[in-house]
């Protein structure tokens, strides 16, 4: 380590002597103190103004301070919903946890998607093929100098393009786009794909578990038991014979045009469609241009020891540089995945009923305009915090173990 | 000395030098990458042949106006899924890049966004990287506001909320950065300040509260929060409201791009200061600042860009800039159809600005690099 020369002040038997404060402005320590309280003071002296003058503006104006109003019927239609709603029963209260989980909602695959959209073309941009090379690189330099707002608001213009319900695009007759989104089939779900869920996930615990051997005989004598004929038997075909036992259900609910809409089956509303499209192409080129760097980090010996090993190329990425370069990745990624969630706050622009939009209508409703920006703001700091702690979590887990 | 034989050397095959020997072997080198090559050369050359089809052959750059001064879009409508409809823009490019400020006067936003443009490109010269920068910027952005308001000097006075468009973008994100600047400094000294753990606090709470929410949530609580902050009968306006919020939530950023100027720099320089004797505002100023400063010049170009894109957001609260008032000219009921022309020159403008400042700030990334491996 560098820190080879020990600080005398630091070891015990040669502590400068302790001293009282001098009252004077040459001691160090009596100087901070003095600047802490001043700073300090100034701050809450601010604030406390800002406090006074606002409390006097409130009383003026009439609002009560305080969360009561997330009792009162809220009386906001809301387009989508994961949980029951009705706007004329239900509260403030319950109508901005809609607006959590509608940007959970978004967040979450967002997340999902843009990683996977940012690995392919950042591995892309490294591509030998030259045409594959240059196209990854055209996108993620025109992507990257776009604002957010200016390619949701695109993508909506172009989702409302679309033909009406009437004239959809179809797809077999089974799936609708238009421009009330897109309609597709759902399961009817019953007791015998429940069981199958189970059966999946007994079927996965068990492949894990035999994972888990085969690792070990592998350490041990080097050779490696087969897995997938395990994953196949527990995760495939026992959860499709449990199916089959109990009747082999296989009941869609197709969507229908009836009037002027679709009835039945799923939809995926155009607002989330195209929030979701922006935001994943956009965090994508950002992602892109990590893995692309990751991967570079990784020294060219590692390419060419695994190439004399015998391995493929593609099997050298995923073997060997990618566990690798995930070490570099990892915290630039944390603070991709950051920007995302907050991006997802420009669902107002575009409509889509997040907890911004809904915390914004509760506000100009009932006037609690500091409640409103508040809960806003405790949302995203969870989320943001969530996400920093799981990513923290997960890069010391994959970190190398020094000596 | 004709006579001289020439040497026997093989030519090398044709297939591995000039262009076929580079597209051999960067664009056939396998079954897989010949196949990428033809389905991404085929789906390429489509996109691109109907992408100049609509843009320029088939585009409509003008359309007559009756005698109202009403534009007559019905060719643009017929063609509309042939060709683009420019006219849109040759209709409205004025109230798209400068608002709705006084027809007559708007030369002057226009000289402020020439002024803007130079300050950028005087900022990215090396030569100019020196204490005076700061007079240049304060001389440029005091004169931008002058001609932008008026009042004085015979010009006339236009109060802001005629302003809109190009320079409200550039305002927003320029003086954002600028007034921010000497904030984030501070935040990030007390940061890393030893000394006083209560300044310290402060200043890891400030910017972790604002890195943690998103830039809309900031300029929410700045429309509708700081009415109510203000003593009563002090009313701030749509525009200072929003700057005030760019600032305080670019400070934040620029804070951690300081701070990790300062971290980079080395210990010594610090030790070696106090060792002369210098007490913390000239160690502070005269040796460590100068240093680190450079360091992050290119990390603060990228923040500024990401500022640059994200002034956009004042729509959501109903300020004019660039973005907003493309929506405007689409509302205007004879052209509303045309989004798609008017979004992607809006994406030109807000491409040439961006794409300028990373290649800027990528180049110097590799030659500040160069210098240090030497």
């Amino acid at each position: 380590m560098a820190e080879t020369v020990t600080d005398p002040r630091l070891s015990g038997g040669r502590l400068a002597p302790k001293r009282d404060i001098r009252l004077s402005w040459s001691d160090p320590l009596l100087r901070s103190i003095v600047w802490q309280v001043v700073i300090i003071g100034v701050v809450v002296a601010i604030g406390w103004y800002l406090i006074t003058n606002t409390h006097q503006n409130l009383a003026s104006r009439r609002i009560a301070t305080g969360f009561g109003f997330l009792d009162r019927v809220a009386g906001i239609p809301i387009g989508e919903s994961l949980i029951p709603y009705d706007p004329a029963i239900h509260t403030y209260g319950r109508a901005l946890w809609i607006g959590v989980l509608n940007t959970l909602r978004v967040a979450v695959v967002g997340v999902v998607l843009a990683t996977v959209l940012g690995t392919v073309i950042g591995i892309g941009r490294l591509s030998r093929n030259w045409l594959v090379a240059k196209l990854t690189a055209f996108y993620v330099e025109t992507i990257r100098d776009l604002p957010l707002l200016l390619q949701l608001l695109f993508w909506y213009t172009i989702l409302q393009g679309l033909p009406g319900p009437k004239q959809a695009i179809r797809f077999g007759d089974v799936a609708f786009l238009s421009n009330r989104g897109f309609r597709y089939p759902t399961l009817n779900w019953e007791a015998a794909h429940e069981a199958a869920v189970a059966a999946g996930l007994i079927g996965l615990a068990v492949t894990w578990i035999w994972a888990r051997h085969a690792r070990r005989r592998q350490t041990l004598t080097g050779i490696r038991p087969p897995v997938w004929p395990a994953a196949l038997a527990g995760a495939v075909i026992f959860p499709m014979v449990v199916w089959a036992v109990m009747g082999a259900p296989m009941a869609f609910e197709v969507p229908v045009l009836r009037g002027f809409n679709f009835q039945g089956g799923g939809t995926v509303s155009p607002e989330y469609f195209a929030l979701l499209t922006g935001l994943v192409t956009y965090t994508a080129g950002y992602i892109a241009e990590i893995v692309r760097s990751g991967i570079q980090a990784v020294p060219q010996g590692q390419w060419e020891a695994a190439g004399a090993l015998g391995l493929r190329r593609g099997q050298v990425l995923r073997q060997i540089v990618l566990p690798q370069a995930l070490r570099v990745i990892i915290p630039p990624m944390t603070s991709q995945y950051l920007n995302l969630a907050k991006n997802s706050s420009l669902a107002v622009a575009i409509g889509y009923q997040d907890i911004v939009s809904l915390a914004n209508t509760t506000l100009n409703q009932t006037g609690q305009a500091i409640e409103g920006i508040a809960v806003i703001m405790a949302v995203f700091l969870t989320i943001s915090l969530s996400i920093s702690l799981f990513m923290n979590w997960y890069n010391a887990h994959i970190a190398l173990v020094e000596r | 000395m004709d006579a001289a034989p020439t040497p026997i050397r093989a030519r090398p095959l044709v297939a591995t030098i000039g262009p076929v020997g580079w597209a051999r072997a960067n664009l056939f080198s396998s079954w897989a990458s010949t196949a990428v090559t033809l389905v991404l050369g085929y789906v390429i050359l489509r996109a691109v042949t109907g992408l100049f089809d609509w843009a320029v052959l088939n585009a409509i750059w003008s359309v007559p106006y009756n005698d109202k001064g009403i534009p007559d879009t019905s060719v643009c409508q017929t063609n509309s899924a042939q060709g683009a409809c420019w006219a849109v823009i040759a209709d409205k490019y004025r109230l798209i890049l400068f608002g709705r400020y006084p027809f007559a006067e708007q030369w002057r936003p226009f000289i402020c966004v020439l002024l803007f443009i130079g300050l950028y490109i005087v900022s990215a010269m090396r030569r100019f990287w020196r204490k005076e920068l700061a007079l240049i910027w304060a001389a440029t952005l005091t004169l931008i506001g002058i001609l932008m308001w008026g009042g004085v000097f015979g010009l006339t006075a236009v109060p802001n909320d005629y302003w809109g468009g190009l320079p409200i973008t550039l305002i927003l994100a320029t003086f954002g950065i600028a007034l921010a600047f000497p904030l984030a400094i501070l935040v990030a000294l007390g940061r890393r300040s030893t000394g006083m753990p209560a300044v310290k606090m402060l200043c890891v709470g400030y910017v972790e509260l604002i890195r943690g929410v998103p830039l809309i949530s900031v300029l929410f609580m700045a429309s509708v929060m700081f009415p109510l902050f203000m003593p009563p009968g002090i009313n701030i306006d749509k525009l200072l409201r929003a700057q005030i919020a760019v600032i305080l939530f670019a400070a934040a950023y620029l804070a951690e791009v300081v701070r990790g100027g300062l971290q980079a720099l080395p210990r010594g320089q610090a030790e070696a200061a106090d060792a002369l004797g210098l007490n913390y505002w000239k160690k502070t100023f005269l040796i460590i600042l100068p240093q680190a400063l450079r360091l992050v010049i290119p990390p603060l170009v990228n923040t500024f860009i990401g500022f640059f894109k994200d002034t956009s957001l004042v729509l959501i609260i109903g300020l004019f800039d660039l973005l907003t008032m493309g929506k405007v000219a689409l509302s205007d009921p004879p052209w509303q159809s045309f989004s798609t022309e008017v979004y992607i020159t809006l994406g030109l403008i807000y491409i040439a600005f961006c794409f300028a400042m990373s290649k800027y700030s990528r180049g110097l990334e590799r030659e500040l690099g160069q210098a240090q491996r030497r």
